[in-house]
């Protein structure tokens, strides 16, 4: 297993957590974090690995720090 | 018009010029309130009504803001303060873009809509607020929606572009005007409790970084919903962005998205 920390912004917090570690098995990719915390691909706006910009596909590492920030669009 | 120096000159008060005489000198010598204050500035005399800008801002900047050409694309919940913040601050020329009318679901947040003016072109009412708050800034308003078919032309002569829309789409479309006229974007977006403000630079591409793959997506402003106080914070951090690109000062946002959140008081960066 692997133990990933998963800080989230706005409102995703609400109904979940500011920041938690979590354990996935090897080769979890960031779509599996956001299943896991029922985000949805539409809601999402900034997604982070290691303070890098990443994608849904993106193979996580043992350690590794996961953000992720809802899509913000309003004027 | 050396007359016109002259008696600009014999007005002034602690290397001031008040708005009275302002008017008055536009009126004797028939021209308007903006001349004199170029003529003012020109000469060192600060136009009174920036005195309280006078310990940041030198009369030579607010030289280079009043010859400045700022465009705001959007007159609603972020567009609103940012142009009445503009004008206030002194940029001699605004361009205002923006196809809507106000309506009641714009009350609870738009500086510029009122019970009253309901109904009416945002532009049109824009450039009467600017009118009565600073009348030496000239206003070119625009009633139509900018895309990248239109772009060009609107925002022909600006030297920044500031991003007050709702919609991502458009964005993406002001972004990619703004690169082909190498002119520096300040965006701003919000969304309930939050907001988030970039400075992108010609070449930069952070709009894209951003939202290229959310194209036709709305954000979770379709959800959360706007209050009064997130446009105003967002809207005031773009103005502080614009001017530091005018005058060359500080830091700006580039390559580095600025993330408020009102509910938990955080402020983060992010690269971009």
């Amino acid at each position: 297993m692997m133990n990933i920390t998963v800080k989230l912004f706005a409102n995703f917090r609400v109904g979940r957590f500011k920041e938690a570690q979590r354990n996935y098995p090897k080769q979890t990719l960031c779509r599996l974090v956001l299943q896991e915390l029922y985000i949805t691909e539409e809601e999402l706006g900034v997604l982070m690995v290691n303070s890098r910009h990443a994608n849904l596909d993106q193979e996580l590492k043992d350690g590794d720090t996961v953000s992720i920030f809802p899509l913000v669009g309003g004027g | 018009m050396s007359e016109v120096r002259a008696a600009v000159e014999r007005c002034v008060v602690d290397g001031m010029l008040s708005w009275s005489d302002q008017l008055t000198t536009a009126q004797t010598f028939g021209v308007s309130v903006a001349y004199i204050e170029a003529v003012a500035l020109e000469r060192g005399i600060l136009p009174a009504r920036y005195q309280r800008n006078r310990n940041m801002l030198n009369c030579r900047d607010q030289l280079c803001l009043f010859s400045s050409h700022v465009a705001v694309v959007g007159c609603g919940g972020l567009g609103g303060y940012i142009i009445e913040e503009l004008a206030r601050l002194g940029i001699g020329h605004l361009t205002v873009i923006d196809p809507d009318i106000f309506e009641e679901h714009n009350l609870n947040r738009q500086l510029l809509s009122t019970p009253a003016d309901l109904g009416l072109d945002k532009v049109a009412v824009a450039v009467r607020r600017v009118a009565e708050i600073n009348p030496a800034v000239t206003v070119t308003p625009v009633v139509k929606a900018l895309s990248r078919r239109n772009g060009c032309g609107l925002l022909a002569g600006a030297q920044v572009v500031v991003d007050g829309l709702d919609n991502i789409e458009t964005r993406l479309e002001l972004s990619e005007v703004c690169d082909t006229l190498e002119l520096p974007l300040v965006h701003g977006a919000i969304a309930g409790w939050y907001g988030h403000v970039t400075t992108q630079m010609p070449g930069d591409k952070s709009l894209h970084t951003l939202y290229g793959r959310k194209c036709h997506q709305k954000g979770v402003e379709g959800s959360l919903g706007n209050p009064s106080f997130t446009p105003s914070l967002i809207a005031s951090v773009q103005v502080a962005e614009v001017t530091k690109i005018l005058l060359n000062y500080g830091e700006p946002l580039r390559h580095r998205l600025f993330t408020i959140d009102l509910l938990d008081m955080e402020c983060v960066e992010t690269p971009l």
